[in-house]
């Protein structure tokens, strides 16, 4: 069916070819030729558009778990919030989330998400046991770190070009209670806020939530919000409504019904809003629990939030930077936004550890994400932020974006650009997988030597 | 804890409804064309709700396999829930036979040829209930889709006949009219999306409904003042609409 398709920034929009995934047993090898798979389309950009798109929604079946190991099998199109729906009450949660429950298990695994405890947690490919893949050939393996195992190392984080995705086997994590004991901690500044990260290194979830309108020494004004899940006991010393040690899942109550006007967020609503949102909390740093779900999903609480930026939709720009000099980096980032009277109504920065997978987008630093509706000039300026992350060793986050250059993509991923387009080719010589974003940022082309 | 049977398990509402009566800890069996799938969404719902369910293969246009089909249950169904149809080509079915053939035989000689055993059954017994997934379609015949309604139009008029007989055995028998639904049947349809209902929706309604003991529901619920309006268009208009 021909529709017009965007992601969750709602740009680009594109007219694409979307079918249901014929299943393994009914597609046959050129059938087609090239096509890109897509789970609930929760990327920002152009990660999983293209000419023509399987949808993996059909493939939603649990296949087995095993409650010693904590290790669920199901297939790719199933959402993490299906399986947190039906594993958190029994005293499971998903080894790493992502900022929202709306993601594929297959999703989850093509971008390698992360969440807030990559520095103590690693990526969600981490806590992968194994995967059935569908290789570009036709052929369905099984792999992992142990078996087949290049392929588990291009899949990871690959976008999805290296096949369909069709079983996972997640490791998930037992928890006591679906509580987090949460602390909130004011920083006054860039300086603080990186020296309490430091501090708190050993906290399993931590993200701090920026101002990014705040200039001059107020610059990094911030509010860092760790977590750890709450035990059992924990709850006895808490307010006496805490009594569930696993409270009801809440549909969301929220919805954006239609499209905002343009301009409801720009400098002005969101320094104001930013302002009230730091001052909120009076304390500098408070102790609370609070429900897993207003932990992890603080947005998945309003349905369609997107459509606050307008029918023009908005990029998000996540940037990850090595920690020597990332602070000072994004405090000149910071600087430059707010001069050009850009504003970014989320600021959300994190911390990252190491990290495997070959086309992978953590490194230990510091990764901060943004948001920023489409407006005139836009564009440009985000070239001219891509030149600072590329000058300061970092790169940009895959699943999120949605107009970097391929030249941009090629130098900030440099080795590992070249090592994905090479062993892929290597193992699947005939590899017709190809996405919108594959496209844009020429991943499977090689590139010839550019001069400056 | 009942033992429920859905013939047509795999469909959209049917898995939506399956879904829904696991995880209130009932016992399923899913009967469908495919054995595998049947298997794959028993074993779904075997992991997500930890509920005993099993997948049996079931044809509805093979008639002499139904006796033997229900009499190899697993268990005896308290509840059966006949889900399966199919919307088939209008155009097609005006000039191939075969076509018309088979939207007849899936939507009402098949559903007629299992819920005649399933029903002789619960009325010895006196005790049991039964579901009929009919369709908004079956209330008046119209261009665009005759063959589905009128097969449909049969299908409620057996279900309400089955209602007054059973009902004196006290066995209970629920016609459920959707009108539009957002599934692989209706799969590139431009349907008015206020109008429209999702499986789950449809699903909920209907447990809701047969809970209630409601004879017949319309989901969503708008469409039985549709239906009361279109049913009342005199003749000599409607004949000249394209609906």
């Amino acid at each position: 069916m021909i529709r017009e398709i965007s992601n969750w920034g709602n740009y680009p929009v594109q007219t694409c070819d979307i079918q249901d995934f014929p299943g393994e047993k009914n597609i046959l090898p050129a059938d087609p030729d090239s096509f890109i798979m897509r789970g609930l389309g929760r990327s920002y950009g152009d990660a999983s558009l293209g000419k023509k798109i399987y949808s993996s929604l059909r493939q939603n079946h649990m296949i087995s778990f095993d409650p010693d190991t904590g290790i669920l099998v199901a297939e790719s199109g199933i959402s993490l919030g299906e399986i947190l729906e039906t594993f958190m009450h029994r005293g499971y949660f998903l080894p790493v989330t992502p900022g929202t429950k709306y993601v594929t298990l297959g999703g989850a695994v093509a971008a390698d998400v992360h969440g807030k405890n990559h520095h103590t947690e690693g990526s969600f490919c981490d806590h992968v046991e194994y995967l059935d893949l569908m290789t570009p050939a036709r052929q369905i393996i099984r792999c992992s770190s142990r078996e087949n195992a290049e392929w588990f190392q291009l899949t990871r984080g690959g976008m999805g070009l290296t096949g369909t995705i069709l079983r996972v086997a997640l490791r998930l994590k037992k928890i006591e209670t679906g509580w987090i004991q949460q602390r909130n901690i004011k920083a006054a500044n860039f300086k603080e806020l990186c020296a309490l990260f430091e501090q708190h290194r050993n906290v399993t979830y931590s993200v701090a939530w920026v101002d990014c309108l705040a200039r001059g020494k107020h610059a990094g004004r911030s509010i860092l919000m760790l977590g750890e899940h709450a035990k059992a006991e924990d709850l006895q010393s808490a307010q006496g409504r805490k009594t569930q040690l696993f409270p009801a899942y809440r549909k969301p109550g929220l919805s954006v019904p239609f499209f905002f006007p343009e301009k409801i967020l720009n400098p002005l609503s969101v320094k104001t809003f930013n302002y009230l949102y730091y001052i909120s909390s009076f304390s500098r740093d408070t102790h609370f629990l609070t429900t897993c779900e207003n932990y992890f999903y603080p947005l998945d609480s309003i349905n369609y939030w997107n459509r606050i930026y307008g029918k023009r939709g908005f990029v998000q720009y996540q940037f990850v930077l090595p920690f020597a000099g990332g602070a000072d980096t994004m405090q000149y980032l910071l600087e430059k936004i707010s001069q050009k009277g850009f504003a970014s109504f989320l600021a959300v920065l994190k911390v990252f550890g190491k990290q495997e997978g070959i086309l992978a987008f953590p490194m230990e630093g510091y990764t901060l994400a943004l948001d920023f509706p489409i407006s005139h000039g836009l564009l440009e300026f985000l070239n001219e932020l891509d030149a600072i992350v590329l000058n300061a060793g970092g790169r940009i986050y895959l699943a999120k974006d949605a107009r970097m250059s391929a030249e941009m993509f090629h130098k900030s991923y440099g080795d590992a650009a070249i090592q994905f387009r090479e062993k892929l080719k290597n193992l699947c010589p005939e590899n017709k997988i190809s996405s919108s974003l594959s496209e844009r940022l020429q991943i499977l082309y090689p590139q010839t030597q550019k001069q400056k | 804890m009942a033992n429920i049977l859905i013939i047509g398990a795999g469909s959209d509402i049917a898995g939506a409804i399956a879904k829904i009566y696991a995880r209130q800890g009932n016992r399923l069996m899913l009967a469908g064309r495919n054995k595998t799938d049947m298997q794959a969404l028993a074993q779904d719902l075997q992991v997500r709700y930890s509920s005993e369910t099993q997948g049996i293969q079931f044809d509805a246009r093979k008639f002499d396999s139904h006796p033997d089909f229900y009499r190899n249950l697993p268990w005896q169904p308290d509840l059966v829930i006949c889900v399966f149809g199919y919307l088939g080509d209008q155009r097609k079915a005006e000039t191939e036979w075969q076509e018309a053939l088979q939207i007849i035989e899936s939507n009402y000689t098949g559903a007629v040829s299992i819920l005649n055993i399933a029903a002789e059954d619960m009325a010895r017994r006196k005790s049991g209930g039964i579901i009929g997934i009919s369709s908004v379609a079956g209330d008046r015949g119209r261009m665009s889709n005759y063959h589905y309604g009128s097969a449909k139009a049969g299908f409620t008029a057996y279900l309400s006949g089955l209602r007054n007989r059973l009902y004196h055995s006290g066995v209970h028998v629920l016609t459920v009219n959707p009108g539009f639904v957002r599934t692989r049947m209706t799969e590139g349809l431009p349907l008015p999306a206020p109008l429209t209902a999702t499986p789950e929706q449809v699903a909920a309604d209907i447990v809701k409904a047969f809970r209630k003991k409601k004879n017949i529901l319309y989901t969503l619920w708008m469409w039985k003042w549709i239906m009361l309006i279109i049913r009342n268009i005199p003749e000599f208009i409607f004949k000249k609409l394209k609906l």
